[in-house]
């Protein structure tokens, strides 16, 4: 299927769950899907007979500036050998994205990820905790307007 | 938002309720077998592992936020160099293709052809590396050292290339730093020619020894969807049957112009998907890419590395996506940029942190001394698994 | 020999004592030998050369360098280690395969004790070396060391018994315990050697008693006790300085005792091979020790060479294949030996 036709079922079927698409970005066309149903385009981008989107290749987190988080999934068929991206954005206020680990479990560990460095919560992920930085950092290392903390636990940070 | 962080719902170890024949034990951080710093949780009933839960971040080196402040594009490549720094070349040569695209730029053919044979090349780096700390994992330590004689041959014709023996700065966005030394192509044909042999020799010695397969057939098997679910990649993927490479299937260089085939697990000494599956995947895929070098270098066309290297790289806003497929899997680069010339993001989803997420997966019921088996066969770099 | 000191010094203690020092005068600078050939052969096995500089040519004096260094070596005890355990287990497991010694005869003049129940006796006393080991692993408060300690103590347990068997079916040949009449049976030419006697029992035999004795030793292919990449260095992890130097010596000592009493029960020991040529009591030392490292080298080269079973597959190896075999061995021999009444 090309991106238009992805876009034109994702419409058809979640209508305004779907914000923003560009089908003509290069070098990937895209999607922006809203937050809160992403678990439920996903499924259906993963068990519907036209899509079978089976892997999800890269989830990033983002820090768009402004206050504005995101996260960008990468996802494709094996089968169908089609690709596509979907964004979702969200605020530093409240940055709920729902979790996709029912769908691909691989996203377990990017979500930790994405959530360790840019503070992402994703609802309904069984086990959201600190993956690469120590379990009682605080602060989101990615986002922009981090600040490296001057002590860890008594030891010196920037050296 | 710090203090919103959602407190843990499944925790390890630590606030566990543990039964009482049950014991929690860390296969530590610094650990014989744990192939760099990783630490392992296990939750074992005598000797079955009833969890694994692995912790990583200890080799964490912030490489995404380095790149956010580079001043340039090219200068991120040393830092590339050194995720995966067993197989160094595979990680530039997947950051290049990413800017390239990114930029469109359309680098000479000598270029691309150098590029597929320091991949290749790095392959069987790799690969040598797998095999040989496998077999000191299950116990057998001679093959190391005939593993790592081999390589040297390998890391030999990499320093008379461009100088460096493991972190290379040797692709660059645009081209290569260096062109290939003098008599490159008979050096090549002589690695060739002399590896081959060495490669039935490690047969011999490992693969069908049957200490060895009593020890690696028919554990951590991991079925072809649950592989796929988990996103692994590389022989992890194949060895579970599922016939994927990106050399093949999503071709990226030139590599559509080789003649090589993708060496699946079959189950042959086991069930399909089982460790010897995974580490028959590697030695058949070293002797392909002996093939595809043999067969680039006799094809290698003239001309200047570096004519096409930008002097100033200031990409247009817009992101991109490419994967390639490096020794451990594979690895993908997700470059955002902004206009300017520093990059805006840049995302690295590595094999190994993926492959490794599925290690609970494929630990059910198994011994400690499986899971050493299940871990090498996985074939982790931790500089890649933390960035 | 002994009748020779005590005409030279008509004092018997002192005689007894003499006669006792002289296996240590030889596993001590054989421990420290053996380290240096381990070396030498997995180097070569391993296309490198092993130690080349100290001490001058091919790095001989390597061993003496590291003892000395172990030596002075600062005696670290984990705080939360069973301190009196901890101290006494490493000294266990050195007496219990040097104990051995004492009933192992080095040539037709030597033995140290010449009781006529000496293959019972090493049998017996080789065992304290589990006790060792169980000391060590637990009081090192470590959770590894603890496997390992009880992995070597399963595994030693279940492999006594094919070596048993083993040593039975030799026993009922020649209806002796005593090694010195074991050695007596087997002179003349090598054809005399129980290896090759009641063909294929004694044969396999020999095969079972070997394989089982890697395990009593915890050599590869069963070395998971000390398995260096599961177990870090298993129940001698938290051990530093003298204490493991202790440990590893008697891994050596260990490994000559078994293979003494292979050669003893199947080489035909201090026995020249050529009948009469080149046989009396110098030259039973020589034949001894020379059949002896033979089975050392090639324990040493089946280390470099064969991978690690895992303990429940060394477990299915030693009750499901060995003992069985050793049965029919033990059978096969007893109607052999009855049928020649």
């Amino acid at each position: 299927m090309t991106a238009q036709e992805i876009v034109d079922s994702l419409k058809a079927r979640f209508g305004d769950a779907v914000l923003e698409a560009k089908v003509d970005a290069f070098p990937d066309p895209w999607v922006k899907i809203a937050p809160a149903s992403l678990r439920e385009v996903c499924l259906f981008l993963r068990d519907d007979g036209g899509m079978l989107f089976d892997v999800l290749m890269c989830l990033s987190g983002m820090d768009y500036r402004g206050g504005k988080l995101g996260v960008v999934y990468h996802i494709d068929s094996t089968s169908k050998r089609h690709r596509i991206v979907l964004k979702t954005e969200v605020s530093e206020a409240d940055p709920r994205v729902s979790s996709v680990e029912s769908v691909w479990k691989t996203a377990n560990w990017h979500e930790r990820e994405a959530f360790d460095m840019y503070g992402v919560i994703f609802d309904g992920h069984p086990d959201l905790r600190r993956i690469l930085m120590p379990d009682d950092w605080q602060g989101f290392p990615l986002r922009k307007d981090y600040q490296v903390p001057e002590f860890y636990n008594g030891m010196k940070v920037p050296y | 938002m710090e203090e919103t962080m959602t407190q843990p719902t499944k925790v390890a170890g630590f606030g566990r309720t543990l039964k009482s024949e049950e014991m929690v034990i860390s296969m530590g951080p610094q650990h014989p077998s744990t192939h760099g710093v990783l630490r392992l949780e296990l939750v074992v009933d005598g000797e079955i592992v009833v969890d694994v839960i692995p912790h990583i971040g200890y080799l964490h080196r912030c490489f995404e936020k380095h790149c956010e402040h580079m001043t340039n594009y090219q200068q991120v490549i040393p830092y590339a160099d050194r995720m995966d720094y067993v197989a160094a070349m595979s990680n530039e040569f997947g950051y290049v293709v990413a800017c390239e695209k990114l930029l469109k730029i359309k680098v000479p053919e000598r270029v691309e052809y150098i590029r597929v044979i320091m991949a290749e090349f790095s392959r069987i780096v790799s690969h040598l590396i797998a095999i040989g700390t496998y077999g000191m994992d299950i116990g057998a330590f001679t093959p190391f050292l005939y593993c790592m004689r081999d390589r040297e041959r390998v890391l030999d014709i990499f320093e008379q290339t461009c100088g460096a023996r493991l972190l290379y700065n040797y692709m660059w966005i645009g081209g290569l730093s260096h062109d290939v030394p003098g008599n490159f192509s008979g050096k090549v044909k002589d690695f060739c020619r002399y590896f081959r042999p060495k490669i039935r020799e490690l047969n011999d010695l490992l693969s069908y020894n049957k200490i060895f397969i009593k020890r690696t057939a028919n554990v951590g098997v991991l079925p072809a969807d649950v592989a796929l679910n988990y996103a692994v990649s590389g022989p992890v993927l194949r060895g579970s049957g599922v016939a994927w490479d990106l050399r093949k299937n999503d071709p990226y260089s030139v590599y559509d112009r080789f003649d090589f085939e993708i060496p699946v697990g079959k189950g042959l000494k086991g069930t399909v998907g089982d460790c010897w599956d995974r580490y028959m995947v590697r030695i058949h895929e070293m002797e392909q890419s002996v093939n595809i070098i043999e067969q680039a270098v006799d094809k290698l066309p003239a001309g200047d590395v570096a004519s096409a290297i930008p002097k100033r790289i200031r990409p247009d806003a817009g992101d991109v996506y490419v994967r390639t497929e490096t020794p451990k899997g594979e690895l993908g680069y997700y470059i955002v940029s902004d206009g300017t010339a520093t990059p805006f993001r840049v995302k690295v989803k590595s094999p190994c942190f993926v492959n490794l997420s599925a290690l609970p997966a494929m630990c059910r019921g198994a011994m400690i001394a499986d899971i050493v088996a299940v871990l090498g066969s996985i074939d982790i770099v931790l500089g890649e698994v933390d960035r | 020999m002994k009748e020779f000191l005590l005409d030279l010094l008509h004092n018997e203690p002192l005689v007894y004592t003499l006669m006792a020092i002289v296996p240590l005068v030889w596993v001590v600078p054989f421990a420290l030998f053996a380290v240096w050939w381990e070396r030498k052969i997995s180097a070569h096995m391993q296309d490198r050369l092993g130690p080349m500089r100290t001490g001058g040519y091919h790095g001989w004096a390597q061993t003496i360098a590291d003892i000395l260094k172990l030596i002075q070596k600062e005696d670290i005890i984990p705080s939360a280690a069973d301190k009196k355990l901890f101290i006494l287990a490493p000294y266990l497991v050195f007496a219990g395969s040097y104990a051995a010694y004492a009933a192992i005869p080095f040539s037709a003049a030597y033995v140290g004790s010449g009781i006529n129940i000496g293959l019972f006796y090493i049998i017996s006393i080789s065992s304290l070396v589990v006790v060792g080991l169980l000391m060590a692993g637990w009081a090192s408060n470590n959770k590894w060391s603890l496997f390992g300690a009880l992995r070597s103590a399963a595994q030693i347990v279940s492999y006594e018994i094919p070596v048993a068997l083993a040593i039975l079916a030799v026993v009922m040949v020649t209806g002796s315990f005593d090694l010195q009449e074991i050695n007596r049976q087997q002179s003349g030419w090598f054809w005399n050697w129980f290896l090759f006697q009641k063909f294929p029992f004694l044969f396999v035999g020999s095969l079972i008693y070997f394989v089982a004795s890697l395990a009593e030793v915890n050599r590869t292919p069963f070395d998971i006790p000390e398995a260096e990449s599961e177990l870090v260095a298993g129940y001698h992890t938290e051990y530093g300085g003298m204490r493991f130097a202790l440990l590893f010596l008697s891994e050596y000592a260990n490994m000559f005792a078994v293979s003494a009493i292979a050669t003893t029960l199947f080489l035909g020991g201090w026995n020249s091979p050529f009948g009469d040529w080149l046989a009396g009591p110098f030259w039973g030392v020589f034949w001894f020790l020379t059949k002896g490292m033979a089975f050392i080298f090639v324990q040493m080269w089946l280390r470099w060479t064969l991978p690690r079973l895992r303990v429940d597959q060394l477990m299915y190896v030693g009750w499901k294949v060995l003992i069985p075999f050793a049965f029919v061995v033990v059978i096969g021999v007893g109607f052999w030996v009855m049928a020649l009444r």
